[in-house]
């Protein structure tokens, strides 16, 4: 069981809500009790899974009953540019005969199976609540593997009933910090090399910043993880700036990265114009603060200028026709802000936002930006949210998949903002491809369409 | 003949298998204001949820009883006893479906004696019926947690007859491996012999897409639980899929209402049978529309063998699905070249080829490599990997299908709906003649062909 493990993440000290708390609270810790019959939202194995499966030329391995890996394997839009070994489903699918006997073997057996046939580069095993309650010692037949096969084995330790996806990310961050960061030495180690921590590449996302980077002569050693490989993740601790996209998820492997090997970080964010300039302007400031050429700085506030530019002049056209349109926001932590600036660049009102995942920090964030406080939303029960919709309160509802059925039964336009959605919205020219979506959506004829009554019924 | 081979590998790559409570879940999905509810950990639930959610388009409604660490090691009556009061007090469903899964079966709690205990001495459930389905993920597969989610639905409601004379009506007790419109279509064919259907799970009512006036919590449509009480006040039941054997059984021992299984009615035999069985259980002749409807089976079977003869199609699904499938292949004069199964089925020993694989997607392209390729692959959308690195057509068929609209409607059986799967398949079979797979060229020549279509069309 990883308790000690867990009550450290708990008690992270660069974790914005933790700073907020007094000592005696931030002792409690942050697990959330969830309400029986009332809850939502993936487990602790999730969270592992989703932070390190896009390690892409991997197999990742899961050591559980059928439920955990077959009902959910090739099922995020993380992109790879490379190996689609990560894209496969791993799993022991362990049975009634090895609950009775232990499936420790059937686990070594299942190592020994996939190096064989696949020879990947190191293999994740990720234990479940079944392979924790028989008993099983991942880590030891990891260690074994490890020796025996000469492939790195890592155990992520991180089963389901532990608590939630977000501790479940820190959890996989915990393991690449345990047994593969700083496993091997890059001969190509240079003065811009950085880290994203906690990007996942979502519909290629990674391809709306990877550009923006290398027009500044900034390498992307590893985003862990996004489009990553072994090799670069194992070699990423010589890299001199780490950004966190998301803090929630990863602030404790920046912190602990900055503590090991003396990389600082900041949190930003590549979701908006503005952020995005300010991440490329932090990013200048630290490398050259590390040693890099003190000309970054100029050239990233040239390239800032130009694409900010381009990204006004293309967001130009969509003024007129978004022009005081009511957006509803559902989602969490960095996106319950970052999206709101960029709606309002274009004359959009955001009438609320949810603020269930969103730290403090978050939440001045909002206010700064709408000048409001009534806009965040604790809580929005999906009745109220569809009485809301089809009460016409909202003309757009931008949300996670989970809440999309509600606008669309309540006939009202949907854009998907969290990880299921079909296209990658960071960065400048992720910004307009957002607006254009929106636009598209809004102005689509259906909705004329489909909330007209039958002819045979009265309006 | 064929052999029925058990799997004997550690790892699992892949997965075709899905886990038994999702298949009871889905069970629940089919009557009318119900919860189904996992007795797990959240994340049970939200693997369940989200794959559910991506085939059907639909909002679904499914609960976690949120087990941790400490209640898994300690018991879960007291969630369960919090779940079922939460979930009565904010969604006031008439069913909830508590499923247990890998976690609390290992754990090997006495659930039922727990719900005795709960609905005792709670006076707020007496309204509710809690229905109980044992369906551990390592025992079976979809198709075994729905079967049992079935029958626990008929212990619980069905009553028997009170009255003398049976009403003109038919209970159908459909398989998963049967769509929202497979089910619509089979009420039409009841009905059009002057009888009522009563289904049971009526995922047609439920999951066919469509747009409600309000806002609903529960399942909104499928069978009532008036309906399900009612079903020992019918002249026949008729089942379908031999996972639907115990329930047809089940229903019979406690009302007495006689049953016939059918293992398919997909195919113009088996559509036939149905037809007489229906035929005289009203005492009416075959209606017209039917005998039309035959008729364009059999001439879509005239013009369609053509292109099935001698190609050789790889299925994989649950046994079910895999044995209606493949049966229908060999009725069109196709070859099953590669069977790859969830769990050892003894009725897959009579399917028309050598041996059925019981494994994973793996298995499906190892046994596809041996048959020297395969023209058609017919199975869920997780084939897609596979058949898109050996460029081989795939038909997505069964569940999950998350990269097409209109899964929910898709429609297999009777004489129409196998009309249009001849269409559909031989369509593939048409456009794919077997050049690219290195396949001999089908047994006739397509230019003679395109002309035998011409010329049925100007006369």
């Amino acid at each position: 069981m990883a308790s000690p493990k867990v009550q450290e993440l708990f008690t992270e000290p660069a974790c914005a809500t933790n700073q907020a708390k007094s000592g005696k609270e931030r002792k409690k810790g942050c697990a959330k009790a969830l309400t029986p019959g009332a809850a939502a939202g993936g487990c602790c194995f999730d969270g592992a899974k989703i932070t390190l499966q896009p390690i892409t030329d991997v197999v990742h391995l899961v050591h559980g009953p059928i439920a955990c890996e077959g009902n959910s394997w090739d099922s995020r839009n993380s992109w790879s540019t490379g190996s689609d070994l990560y894209r496969r489903g791993f799993t022991t699918d362990l049975g009634n005969l090895d609950i009775i006997n232990g499936g420790e073997k059937k686990l070594y057996k299942a190592i020994r199976a996939a190096i064989e046939a696949h020879h990947p580069p190191a293999v994740f095993v990720y234990q479940t609540c079944v392979g924790a309650l028989i008993g099983d010692d991942v880590a030891a037949v990891c260690k074994a593997a490890t020796e025996r096969f000469a492939t790195p084995v890592i155990p992520v330790e991180a089963p389901g009933f532990v608590g939630s996806k977000s501790l479940g990310a820190r959890l996989g961050g915990e393991a690449l910090l345990d047994h593969v960061i700083g496993t091997i030495e890059p001969t190509d180690a240079g003065p811009t090399d950085i880290n994203i921590l906690a990007e996942y590449n979502v519909n290629g996302e990674l391809d709306q910043i990877r550009p923006l980077l290398a027009r500044l002569g900034i390498r992307l050693r590893t985003s862990i993880t996004g489009d990553a490989r072994y090799a670069d993740v194992a070699a990423c601790h010589t890299a001199r700036v780490n950004m966190v996209v998301c803090s929630q998820a990863l602030v404790t492997l920046a912190r602990k990265m900055k503590e090991r090997w003396d990389i600082p970080y900041f949190e930003g964010s590549f979701y908006g114009i503005s952020d995005t300039s300010e991440a490329l302007r932090t990013l200048a400031a630290m490398l050259v603060a590390r040693g890099a050429e003190a000309r970054l700085v100029e050239r990233a506030e040239a390239l800032i200028a130009e694409e900010e530019a381009k990204a006004q002049a293309a967001l130009a056209p969509f003024k007129e026709r978004l022009r005081g349109k009511r957006v509803l926001l559902y989602t969490g932590g960095v996106k319950s802000w970052s999206v709101i600036s960029a709606l309002q660049e274009v004359g959009m009102e955001v009438i609320g936002t949810s603020v269930r995942k969103s730290t403090a920090e978050d939440k001045a964030k909002i206010v700064e930006l709408t000048g409001r406080d009534e806009v965040m939303i604790d809580q929005l029960p999906p009745r109220e949210m569809y009485r809301m919709l089809k009460d016409g309160e909202a003309d757009l509802l931008m949300s996670g998949g989970r809440t999309q059925f509600v606008a669309l039964k309540a006939r009202t336009p949907w854009v998907e903002i969290n990880q299921e959605r079909h296209h990658g919205y960071a960065g400048y020219d992720g910004m307009v491809t957002l607006v254009h979506q929106i636009d598209l959506t809004l102005s689509n004829p259906i909705w004329a369409q489909v909330r007209k009554p039958a002819p045979w019924e009265s309006a | 003949m064929a052999r029925v081979v058990a799997s004997t590998k550690a790892l699992s790559t892949s997965p075709l298998k899905l886990s038994a409570p999702l298949g009871a879940a889905m069970a629940f999905m089919g009557i009318d204001g119900s919860m189904p509810l996992f007795h797990g950990s959240q994340g049970c639930t939200a693997f369940a949820l989200v794959m559910l959610v991506r085939h059907f388009r639909e909002a679904i409604p499914l609960q976690t009883t949120a087990m941790n660490e400490v209640s898994t090691i300690l018991g879960g009556m007291e969630n369960v006893e919090e779940a079922l009061l939460n979930i009565a007090r904010r969604a006031k469903p008439k069913v909830i479906g508590l499923i247990s899964t890998a976690l609390t079966a290992t754990r090997g709690e006495d659930i039922g004696g727990d719900l005795k205990m709960i609905l005792g001495r709670n006076k707020e459930l007496a309204e509710t019926n809690v229905v109980y389905v044992n369906a551990p993920d390592f025992e079976g597969s979809l198709e075994t947690g729905w079967g049992k989610a079935t029958t626990a639905l008929i212990r619980a409601l069905a009553e028997p007859a009170r009255g003398r004379e049976p009403p003109p009506r038919v209970n159908l007790l459909p398989g998963v491996h049967l769509t929202p419109g497979d089910i619509e279509h089979l009420k039409e064919l009841i009905e059009a012999f002057g009888l009522e259907a009563v289904v049971l799970p009526d995922l047609s009512g439920s999951l066919d897409g469509h747009v409600p006036e309000a806002y609903v919590p529960t399942t909104l449509g499928g069978t009532t639980v008036e309906q399900a009480k009612s079903m020992g006040n019918a002249r026949l039941t008729v089942a379908i899929g031999d996972h639907m054997r115990i329930a047809a059984e089940t229903l019979h021992a406690k009302t007495g209402i006689p049953y016939v299984l059918f293992d398919r009615i997909t195919g113009l035999e088996p559509v036939d049978r149905l037809m007489v069985c229906l035929s005289t259980v009203a005492g009416r002749p075959v209606p017209p529309k039917l005998r039309r409807a035959r008729s364009q089976l059999v001439d879509a079977m005239l013009d369609g063998h053509f292109f099935f003869a001698g190609r050789s199609v790889a299925v994989a699904g649950e046994p079910d699905f895999l044995w209606t499938m493949a049966k229908l292949v060999g009725d069109m004069g196709g070859r099953l070249a590669a069977a790859v199964t969830t769990h050892p089925a003894a009725f897959l020993s009579e399917l028309d080829c050598d041996r059925v694989q019981v494994g994973d997607f793996d298995d499906l392209e190892d046994e596809m490599l041996e048959a020297g390729g395969v023209d058609l692959v017919i199975a869920n959308a997780n084939a897609r990997q596979l058949c898109r690195r050996h460029g081989t057509p795939l038909f997505r068929a069964g569940f999950p299908i998350f990269d097409r609209l209109g899964a929910a409607h898709q429609v297999t059986v009777g004489y129409r709906g196998t009309r249009d799967l001849i269409f559909q398949l031989g369509n593939i079979l048409m456009e794919c003649t077997g050049h690219e797979s290195g396949m001999a060229l089908p047994p006739h020549d397509l230019h003679a062909e395109q002309s035998h279509g011409q010329a049925a069309q100007a006369g």
